[in-house]
């Protein structure tokens, strides 16, 4: 028998095992933060399987790169993740960079890394909130959204966009900090301090949480790193590897920072608390990486002299950036013309979709949701 | 390791089928005939020097005036800190290749999205079906010399402008 393309077998078991059920979830779904399906073969609660299908979000970002030239692409970029776009400019812009030997000023490295630690701090919020939201806790979330408000209203004052911010160009960035901006995101930092303390306090020291999370879905490092999982999942799984301080880009060789990792504090290493808390971390990490950016910032130009029409020489580079859903691979072909023969990107949240179908059998089919939400997965990063 | 080094020592063990390496650029690469491919990747992962655990990105680029497509590996140790790329090209008309599933998982969904957007058949592959496109959509769309079709379903691809 056929199921929307799938077959499906009826197993009929002497023991305690009932008819397998296929069940459909999406792509309209609420837990599947954007439009996502999964078709889950279940034995009563349990499931046996649950079977990703992507595409409902493929825009065909990387067709549209061969077609608008390099700055042109910018703006597309932010769509490949709208939870984290400051990370997709970075990945375009250092692409090309590469590509066409420019040079970056240190004033425009550190505006970069402004933006995106403070788009680092809203992706974790959204991440944190909505996994809680998704167990059932309705408060936390809440208490992320508003801190993840004021992130926008922060990004809006930079760039003009509170989601695709489009606030990168090949070379630097559009615009210099706005006049007082250092006081103001200072002062968001020091009341966001208190607030993530509170959210601990309300969260990861709650049993219901903790009883959700523990132990739900482990991931081991071995699994992790042959599924190439990255950034937050891959260090939740006790891997202590971060772009920003393996393989320093950027102005990150001068900042100092954390890179934290899983310690199996509600169960064991690797599982959906440690995915949660590995996320909490980094939000303090971040807060002391801007710390640092504002007391280092040089004076100078944001951006370097960049030619209209941009024709890299031939040839073909490849980066990697730490993006809020980790490491993410940027790969350019140049022709030696105004536009790129082919731009792939490989994002986090497509290695984390690919170990789904592994992970869940013997999973409880509510347990579903809460692998979807810990792995931070974001359905247009998947599809671009 | 450094690129030059490791390409030296994929030389030596694996000698003519190793077609070219190319150190002189920003990347260097290494071009390696299609039929040795798994055989170098297990190499390259297994090698206790070596030990690439992990496949970073790999890519598919159709280069049609040069009649192939070359499917890009970026392979990076976390042990050792190190990085290759392996480049290898199949003809556009017969593009068959072996899939590096059985090394590394993450090449499962890597190779359906080359399938499905770029007509590279992999052999060996546990599950070779559309990943990004619809299951009954006919071409590969990142080839060069793809056509969108005028419509999907009796759903137009284009649309009048709304601005007259």
């Amino acid at each position: 028998m056929s199921v929307a393309g799938f077959e499906v077998e009826v197993d009929r078991g002497s023991g305690l095992e009932t008819e397998e059920m296929t069940l459909n979830m999406g792509p309209q779904h609420p837990s599947t933060h954007g439009v996502l399906r999964f078709v889950v073969k279940a034995d009563g609660e349990v499931m046996r399987r649950a079977i990703p299908d992507v595409g409902y979000l493929h825009r065909s970002i990387e067709k549209i790169a061969e077609k608008v030239g390099y700055h042109g692409f910018m703006p597309y970029t932010d769509r490949v993740d709208y939870v984290a776009a400051m990370f997709c400019n970075q990945g375009w812009g250092m692409v090309t960079e590469k590509l066409a030997d420019i040079e970056v000023p240190k004033r425009g490295e550190y505006c970069r890394v402004i933006a995106a630690e403070l788009n680092r701090i809203a992706s974790h919020l959204l991440s944190v909130g909505t996994l809680i939201l998704d167990i059932g806790a309705i408060t936390p979330f809440f208490h992320a959204f508003r801190e993840r408000e004021k992130i926008n209203d922060l990004l809006e004052e930079l760039c003009g966009a509170r989601l695709t911010y489009n606030y990168m160009r090949i070379g630097g960035v559009a615009w210099d900090l706005p006049p007082g901006y250092e006081d103001k995101v200072l002062a968001f930092l020091a009341q966001l301090d208190p607030m993530l303390d509170e959210h601990c306090d309300l969260v990861a020291a709650n049993t219901i949480f903790r009883g959700r999370c523990a132990k739900v879905a482990t991931i081991s490092a071995k699994q992790a790193i042959a599924y190439n999982l990255v950034g937050p999942n891959l260090r939740a799984c006790g891997v202590r590897y971060d772009v920003r301080r393996d393989e320093p880009y950027s102005v990150y060789p001068e900042l100092e920072f954390d890179v934290p990792v899983g310690t199996g504090s509600a169960g064991e290493v690797g599982d959906s608390f440690d995915r949660y808390w590995v996320r909490v971390l980094e939000i303090r990490e971040s807060i002391k990486i801007l710390r640092q950016c504002f007391r280092q910032i040089p004076d100078g130009p944001v951006v370097a002299k960049v030619a209209r029409k941009l024709k890299p020489p031939e040839g073909d580079a490849h980066i990697r950036v730490e993006s809020a859903r980790g490491d993410m691979g940027w790969y350019a072909v140049s022709d030696g013309t105004e536009f790129p023969y082919r731009c792939k990107v490989r994002t986090g949240s497509f290695a984390a979709m690919s170990i789904i179908e592994e992970l869940s059998p013997g999973l409880m089919l509510a347990d579903l949701v809460t692998v979807i939400a810990s792995l931070d997965i974001v359905a247009p990063e998947v599809d671009r | 390791m450094d690129a030059v080094s490791i390409h030296s020592r994929l030389r030596e063990k694996f000698a003519d089928r190793i077609v070219s390496v190319e150190e002189a650029v920003k990347d260097p690469f290494t071009v390696v005939e299609a039929s040795a491919i798994v055989d170098v990747c297990s190499f390259l992962r297994d090698e206790a020097e070596l030990q690439f655990d992990v496949l970073c990105n790999q890519t598919g680029v159709d280069y049609k005036a040069a009649g192939y497509i070359e499917v890009v590996y970026h392979l990076y140790s976390y042990s050792h800190r190190h990085y290759v790329i392996l480049k290898v090209r199949v003809p556009r008309d017969a593009a068959v290749l072996a899939s590096v599933e059985g090394v590394w998982k993450a090449a499962n969904w890597l190779e359906r999205e080359i399938f499905d957007l770029l007509g590279v058949h992999f052999t060996g592959h546990s599950d070779l079906r559309r990943l990004l496109m619809p299951e009954d959509w006919v071409g590969y769309p990142l080839r060069k010399d793809f056509v969108e079709p005028a419509e999907y379903h009796g759903i137009s691809t284009t649309r009048e402008s709304l601005l007259r």
